[in-house]
């Protein structure tokens, strides 16, 4: 049955040896209290026959991104993720592969890891790298931890132009630690020097970037970590991993922690999940990061190796003194952003952001020459862009899906004081003609 | 086996192994656009490969890996079972891989089906009525659990003196660093000579300081606690709430439920018991079902279904804990689960776990005479031996024993762990192991037990045959290498 290889000839042979009548009596430990009666209620069996039609109903009744024109982001993006990915994430070596524990029988993923690492220290230019987090926010989360353990202090300041679902991610991680989140006003879509020096003070342990932002708009990071430094809190950027094709290492401007959600970086969109948080830092940090870190070392016949290492921060050797509880990370994830990075190469990244940055500004400048749309943001802007709509967002989106158009995402959920705008994405993925028939449509509504 | 050259080691300029489109809109000039600051100024130091150098080094590195398809994989609490194909099929459909999380509901109803649907399964598997998909892993499960059992304290007004987090010695690492990053302080209660909690230990530390206690049943030396309904009983009268670990599930399903046994709160590691791969490291997933009273705290938003049978997410939750998490869990991985559950049906979960336990019953037996046994009783799902007499006559360790097991074409078991078992092997075979395969792995570990006799230094030097020898971690501790930093 199912998956269970154990016949019952085989169940008898083994009873056999433990001298016991039946299957039963292995449980005779449980108390009756605590023993399951009966059947669980799910379900009954299906074979591979049977559940695939099943599976494709279900899925069938879904508007994938195959069918429709995608112009939504806000966290998760449609880029193009290149066929050969897939095909190496499914080879069962790393595939079914636990945590490389054994390093002799693992170097496979451990040199992945090393390489991943190596790529994300080069994008963003930090002098080291974790193994993954399990998303953005959660990397941003650990991240505005890591900077009140490193100054003993207990404030973060972040800036509402960053995604409020990381803002609230990281609210709810540094609340269970009793530390706090203090949200920085930012009405003008980019946030404002002088309202976060008001803010910053002593008791800063961190202040929060993302950049480009939540809108799409670039900070002004220039001078900002003088800022932060100056009184002694540390600098952690939230950054695109794309849109660092083109943009500064954040290391260039003074950021000490970088993190980012690494799902533009070849994984699927799925639904939300899973992706991956890319997690780096300065070198002094290294050792109150959290998750794994694989490292290179020799082997007992003085060849390269790679091992798992500065273990001693991790929970299962120093449990409740561990710098995280994070044990599983996104491994497979981890190994899609380095493949796609090996695939694409330094020139390749830097065309894909280009083109992000051009196909953005092209739709950019179509939408608001219609009458009633207009940007709610002045300033540069990378792949994303707010515009107030003309009418209701619902109607403008219920219009689009109708054209087989996924639009901007309306921002009255997560911004009601936005209640007329629409985030739209743009990324490499779509043409001239896929925007040129978004921008007829808008114009319809 | 020849070592395989760092990706930065490779490539040639002008290489690339991937082709983006002619870009059809105007190019203009990036400088205008962000300013000349705000640019990169060098170009990327990515190495530049074709793609079948890309695709020949990843293969080349994934044959130096052992994996569940490569070969038997008893790693204790890890349930390295198999992973059935079609799971992968599964969550590569298009409408299940091509989804934006914030699509509107009404275009995306069959993942969201999906979702409660699971959720109802892992309710009833569990035996508690409210689920959470978001966690992204096991750990990430226990986080969620302990902040919604502060939530709960704290809205009775007695989040300032419920401080305090019951943790049994044999508990994995994550128990007691999760209670530390959700501000409560751990407290460790030992095991009693049979293996499981120690009542009276227990008893003294239970109080009005106590949040609640976290446990795993059956623990990690793969004993089910015979007085379960006692600890969750007392634990409850104490005013605290009790957290299941469910990384050992799946010596559970249909057999005793986590909430039968009385617990508030319980994750599952789908990528263990729901036999989703582990990808080296992760995607999992650790959903958590919870007790009614802590369902007003659960993370928004949840999956519900209305009136007219249409699914819908629902963000409003006021007394939630906030969000753990970006979206809504880890989606593929959940699509994987689900597929699991729904060609095994009540009575397939209930037969594995039967064989998982069978399996490890059969091993530690055929194994008992040549290790120590420190809790000789029935076991579930695992069992831990002891290997300290080969350390005590020869000099060779577990460890030892582990990597010469390498050397015979088997992931070693968990070493070194519970901490409370000296030279501890920990084995879990799981149930989709055949039973001649428990019998090849019984003969290497008698093998592996003369040569620790006869020919120690063999055992102590392993392994010889991998790709690579016994790594010297402490170098690599000391002298940290941690990316690559260019040819020198």
């Amino acid at each position: 049955m199912g998956f269970t290889p154990v016949t019952d000839q085989d169940r008898q042979a083994m009873l056999d040896v433990l001298g016991l009548e039946s299957v039963e009596d292995l449980f005779q430990d449980v108390p009756p209290g605590a023993r399951f009666q009966g059947k669980l209620d799910l379900p009954e069996p299906m074979t591979e026959g049977e559940i695939w039609p099943h599976l494709l109903e279900l899925s069938s009744r879904n508007a994938n991104l195959d069918e429709y024109v995608c112009f939504r982001g806000a966290g998760a993006y449609d880029h193009l993720v290149p066929r050969a990915i897939g095909h190496i994430l499914s080879r069962s070596e790393f595939l079914t592969a636990y945590t490389p524990y054994q390093a002799e029988i693992s170097q496979g993923v451990l040199q992945a890891i090393y390489e991943y690492q190596s790529m994300i220290c080069l994008l963003t230019g930090m002098d080291v790298a974790n193994a993954s987090m399990y998303d953005g926010p959660t990397a941003l989360a650990e991240a505005a931890i890591m900077t009140c353990g490193a100054t003993r202090r207990a404030k973060v300041l972040a800036p509402t132009t960053i995604h409020p679902v990381y803002r609230q991610v990281a609210a709810t991680y540094l609340r269970s630690r009793d530390l706090e989140l203090v949200e920085i006003p930012a009405p003008d879509g980019v946030m404002a020097l002088d309202v976060l020096k008001d803010h910053l003070n002593e008791e800063v342990a961190g202040v929060l970037v993302q950049h480009p932002n939540f809108f799409g708009c670039l900070e002004p990071v220039e001078g900002l970590a003088e800022l932060v430094h100056g009184v002694g809190a540390l600098l952690v950027a939230c950054v695109d991993p794309i849109s660092l094709g083109v943009l500064k290492a954040p290391a260039d401007y003074g950021a000490d922690i970088v993190v980012g959600e690494g799902q533009a970086l070849g994984n699927q969109i799925s639904f939300g999940g899973p992706y991956l948080g890319f997690f780096a830092a300065r070198e002094k940090l290294v050792r109150r990061m959290p998750g794994r870190i694989a490292g290179a070392t020799v082997d007992s016949r003085g060849r390269r190796g790679f091992v798992l290492t500065l273990q001693a921060r991790e929970q299962h050797i120093r449990r409740e003194r561990a710098t995280s509880n994070i044990c599983s990370n996104q491994a497979l994830n981890a190994l899609a952003a380095t493949v796609y990075l090996a695939l694409v190469g330094p020139a390749g990244l830097k065309e894909i952001a280009s083109q992000c940055a051009w196909k953005a500004r092209y739709a950019w400048e179509r939408i608001t020459a219609l009458e009633g749309f207009a940007p709610m943001f002045q300033g540069p802007f990378f792949k994303e862009f707010a515009v107030s709509c003309r009418g209701d967002v619902d109607e403008i989106d219920d219009h689009l899906l109708q054209k087989k158009i996924i639009g901007g995402l309306p921002l009255k959920k997560l911004y009601p004081q936005l209640g007329s705008g629409m985030l739209f994405c743009v990324t490499e993925a779509r043409t001239k003609e896929q925007i040129d028939a978004l921008v007829s449509a808008l114009g319809e509504v | 086996m020849a070592q395989v050259p760092l990706l930065f080691e490779m490539g040639s300029p002008g290489r690339a192994g991937y082709r983006v489109p002619e870009c059809d809109v105007p190019k203009k000039p990036l400088e205008e656009l962000f300013g000349a600051d705000a640019l990169r100024k060098e170009p990327l130091p990515l190495p530049e490969l074709s793609e079948l150098e890309v695709v020949r080094h990843f293969v080349q590195l994934s044959r130096l890996n052992h994996g569940v398809d490569v070969g038997f994989y008893p790693l204790g609490s890890c349930t390295m079972k198999y992973n059935p194909k079609i799971n992968e099929d599964a969550a590569n459909l298009p409408g299940f891989a091509r989804l934006h999380p914030y699509q509107r509901e009404d275009t995306v109803q069959g993942a969201l089906q999906l979702m409660y649907e699971l959720g109802e399964y892992l309710a009833e598997i569990a035996g508690l009525p409210r689920v959470t998909l978001h966690p992204a892993a096991g750990a990430h499960g226990e986080l969620t659990g302990l902040l919604l059992i502060r939530a709960y304290h704290e809205s009775r007004g007695e989040g300032d003196t419920r401080r305090e987090i019951i943790v049994p010695d044999s508990a994995h690492g994550t128990n007691p660093a999760t209670a530390a990053m959700c501000g409560f302080i751990p407290v460790e209660v030992k095991s009693n000579e049979r293996g499981g909690v120690d009542l009276e230990a227990l008893k003294k530390v239970l109080g009005p300081q106590t949040a609640g206690l976290m446990l795993t049943n059956p623990n990690t030396l793969g004993l089910y606690d015979e007085n379960i309904l006692e600890i969750t009983r007392l634990v409850h009268e104490a005013g605290g709430l009790v957290y299941y670990d469910g990384a050992n599930m799946n010596a559970n399903m249909g057999i005793s439920r986590p909430g039968d046994m009385g617990f508030d709160v319980v994750h599952f590691n789908v990528h263990k018991t729901f036999s989703t791969p582990h990808g080296g490291g992760g995607p999992g997933a650790g959903p958590i079902a919870v007790a009614e009273c802590l369902a007003p705290f659960l993370p928004a938003p949840t999956v519900e279904k209305d009136a007219d049978g249409k699914f819908y997410l629902d963000y409003d939750l006021p007394q939630s804990i906030g969000m753990v998490k970006g979206f809504y869990g880890n989606f593929a991985v959940l699509v994987r689960g689900y597929t699991y559950i729904r060609m095994m049906g009540p009575e397939g979960l209930r037969r594995a776990s039967e064989d998982a336990v069978l399996n490890a019953n059969y091993l530690l037996a055929r194994l008992k005479d040549y290790f120590d046994v420190p809790y000789p009783r029935i076991c579930k799902h695992e069992f831990v031996l002891s290997a300290k007499s080969y350390k005590e006559k020869h000099e060779v360790r577990t460890l030892d024993m582990a990597k010469r097991l390498l050397d015979y074409g088997y992931h070693a078991p968990t070493v070194y762990f519970p901490l409370i078992v000296d030279e501890a092997l920990m084995i879990e075979p799981t149930e989709t192991e055949t039973k001649e395969t428990l019998d090849e792995f019984v003969q290497a570990m008698i093998d592996i037990c003369e040569e620790a006799k006869r020919d120690p230094e063999t055992v102590k030097t392993a392994p010889h045959t991998t790709p690579v020898g016994r790594l010297d971690e402490t170098r690599a501790a000391r002298q940290l290498d941690l990316r690559w930093r260019g040819s020198s």
